[in-house]
């Protein structure tokens, strides 16, 4: 039986603005297995960036819980940190049970402030001796292809592809079960987008974390490493299945004209075409009536528009938000 | 490349020969920084040719020298015959090759002026046309016809300022430009990579369409190897200001010959397949 490690259950966090509210994430529910690789793919404005912060509890104003509850397991038994303050969740589990490497992590490291200060920083906050943690950074280093004399050199001096696996090696220092990985390979080369995917690989081979969740709007990255994949279009999950089954038969019209839209080098894709996704995406302030997706889909029956889908389990492993596969269960 | 009947020459639209610019840096002791070093290719009628590479691999500073943006160190670039940085003297010149010469950015953001609205981009083409319209009104009227063209409705836009409109569409508009001009060449510097997957193909599509119905030659420049992979009659891979692969892209994507490209090809993630040595 798999371990479930965080579960989300009906969160809607909402940026409360003074003269609007958007809903980026509205009604999400969701779980995460010990030992897998969740992808959460989206285009910009989908929700995927508020969902992560969602998941360890990061809100800030104007970002809102309005409802909903997310545990994580914590020594065997479930703490709901939705319930907690940020300064809670962030004193009690940050760095040690969750961790996140936000996007663009590389670029916010401070340049005047040498790498072994973060791990320093790491160690006070945690209440850990920092000689016992520099020993282990150096180490962790190692572990993600850098050598260790890079701790005793300023951020400047490395190069984005090597900041990036720094970053890492500092936040994993205290081995977190779930590591939340932020767009982590879309500011890089194609070289060391590799070379950070098998770090990333590693590390959970390695058993520094037992799961990761990898937010992305490419598709063709993600899914070297996920094992299931959760595709989000405004602030909704549309389609929730394993990796290789979406990718063989992807069911939700989003989720299909997303794929289509992929261009990799391989022959499949001149002999595929590239398709288009017709309109814009969906305003979140006033999101559209029903099915979110329903002003650009191509299959739109009435009820898309009248009634919202329920993320619904449609065969084993296979939950998608959409009428065309849910016949009477839907209805 | 096809070859239309009768045993009819292709045309070359574009040669670039031995092109080749280096940047001097600092005043008492230079160093010299070698951009792009002695590239050579062709372009002909109704092709479309990627330059592809990673950053600081010389592609977008070769797609400046063929805009007429700076000069090369050394090399030529002719354009339908002209040497465009020798036969150009006359503001005239200049002009006709600003009206062949199409450009596309990567930030669509900053192409546009954002004080004024963003039919004004469309004004400038229209004033640049060699036959200008007989009045405003009739401008008007090309200038919604482009629209239409790329997929706008004019209304959507006409009056806007660029921050009320979205990125692809303002990608759209610089392409309805080229129906308002019919540029011989467009050369377009990661048109893509701004814009959302969804939106990609569309602009894409949009290429496609000028090349088949005006003859247009495009130069792709891109770090996208799978872009230029589906879009391309001929890819070349530069690295470090060379190019060290070109060909037919069947040739270069699935059976690549130099070292680089081959790094290249085994790093970029797959859809259908995964990456070995994860």
């Amino acid at each position: 039986m798999k371990e479930v490690l965080l579960k989300v259950e009906n969160a809607k966090a909402y940026y409360k603005l003074e003269k609007a509210t958007v809903k980026a994430v509205d009604n999400v529910s969701f779980e995460i297995y010990e030992g897998e690789v969740i992808g959460i793919v989206g285009e910009s404005g989908s929700g995927k960036t508020t969902l992560s912060n969602l998941i360890f509890m990061n809100m800030l104003k104007p970002l809102t819980l309005v409802d909903g509850k997310v545990f994580l397991k914590v020594d065997g038994k479930f703490e709901e940190i939705s319930a907690m303050s940020r300064e809670e969740v962030k004193r009690r589990f940050w760095g040690k049970d969750i961790t996140i490497i936000p996007q663009s992590a590389m670029n916010a490291l401070m340049p005047t402030i040498k790498m072994s200060k973060y791990v320093e920083h790491l160690a006070e906050s945690h209440g850990v001796e920092p000689a016992e943690l520099l020993r282990k950074a150096e180490e962790r280093f190692k572990e993600v292809g850098l050598n260790p004399l890079w701790l005793n050199r300023y951020p400047f001096e490395l190069s984005g592809g090597m900041r990036q696996r720094a970053v890492i090696a500092i936040a994993t220092l205290l081995n977190p079960k779930l590591l939340v990985a932020d767009e982590p390979t879309s500011a890089l080369d194609v070289v060391n987008q590799k070379v950070l995917l098998h770090v990333l690989i590693q590390l959970k081979r390695a058993g520094i974390v037992k799961s990761i969740i990898f937010i992305t709007h490419d598709i063709a990255t993600v899914r070297q490493i996920a094992d299931r994949m959760i595709v989000m279009y405004a602030g909704k999950i549309v389609e929730f299945s394993d990796m290789e089954k979406i990718l063989k038969k992807p069911l939700h019209p989003y989720t299909t004209g997303l794929l289509n839209s992929v261009l990799t080098p391989e022959p499949e894709i001149r002999t595929r075409g590239i398709s288009v996704i017709p309109g814009a995406p969906a305003n979140l302030i006033n999101p559209p009536s029903g099915c979110r997706f329903h002003p650009r889909c191509p299959y739109a029956m009435d009820i898309c528009k009248e009634k919202e889908p329920e993320l619904i389990e449609v065969e084993s492993g296979r939950r998608v938000a959409c009428f065309l596969h849910q016949g009477a269960k839907g209805l | 490349m096809f070859s239309p009947p009768g045993g009819e020459r292709i045309m070359s639209r574009l040669v670039v020969e031995n092109l080749t610019k280096t940047f001097a840096i600092g005043f008492f002791s230079k160093r010299y920084i070698h951009a792009v070093k002695n590239v050579s290719f062709e372009v002909k009628e109704r092709e479309i040719v990627s330059l592809v590479g990673e950053s600081g691999s010389g592609k977008t500073t070769t797609a400046k020298m063929i805009l007429r943006l700076f000069p090369p160190t050394s090399g030529r670039i002719v354009f339908e015959g002209k040497d465009i940085w020798r036969d150009i003297k006359k503001q005239e010149d200049l002009k006709w090759l600003r009206r062949k010469v199409h450009a596309v950015f990567q930030d669509p953001f900053a192409s546009y002026n954002p004080f004024y609205p963003v039919e004004r981009t469309l004004w400038q083409a229209v004033n640049l046309m060699e036959k200008k319209p007989q009045s405003k009104k009739e401008g008007l009227e090309m200038i919604k016809e482009a629209l239409f063209k790329v997929g706008i409705d004019p209304k959507d836009v006409l009056g806007k300022y660029p921050h009320q409109i979205s990125g692809g569409q303002k990608q759209r508009i610089m392409i309805a430009r080229c129906w308002i001009l019919r540029p011989l060449l467009i050369v377009a510097d990661e048109p893509t990579s701004m814009i959302d997957a969804s939106s990609r193909g569309g602009i894409i599509k949009l290429l496609e369409e000028l090349r088949e119905e005006q003859g247009t030659s495009i130069i792709f420049i891109t770090h996208d190897l799978g872009l230029a992979y589906y879009v391309s009659d001929n890819i070349l891979v530069m690295k470090d200001g060379e190019v060290v692969e070109g060909g037919h892209p069947d040739k270069v994507v699935l059976q690549p010959s130099h070292e680089y490209t081959k790094l290249l090809v085994e790093s970029v993630p797959k859809l259908y397949r995964k990456l070995e040595g994860l």
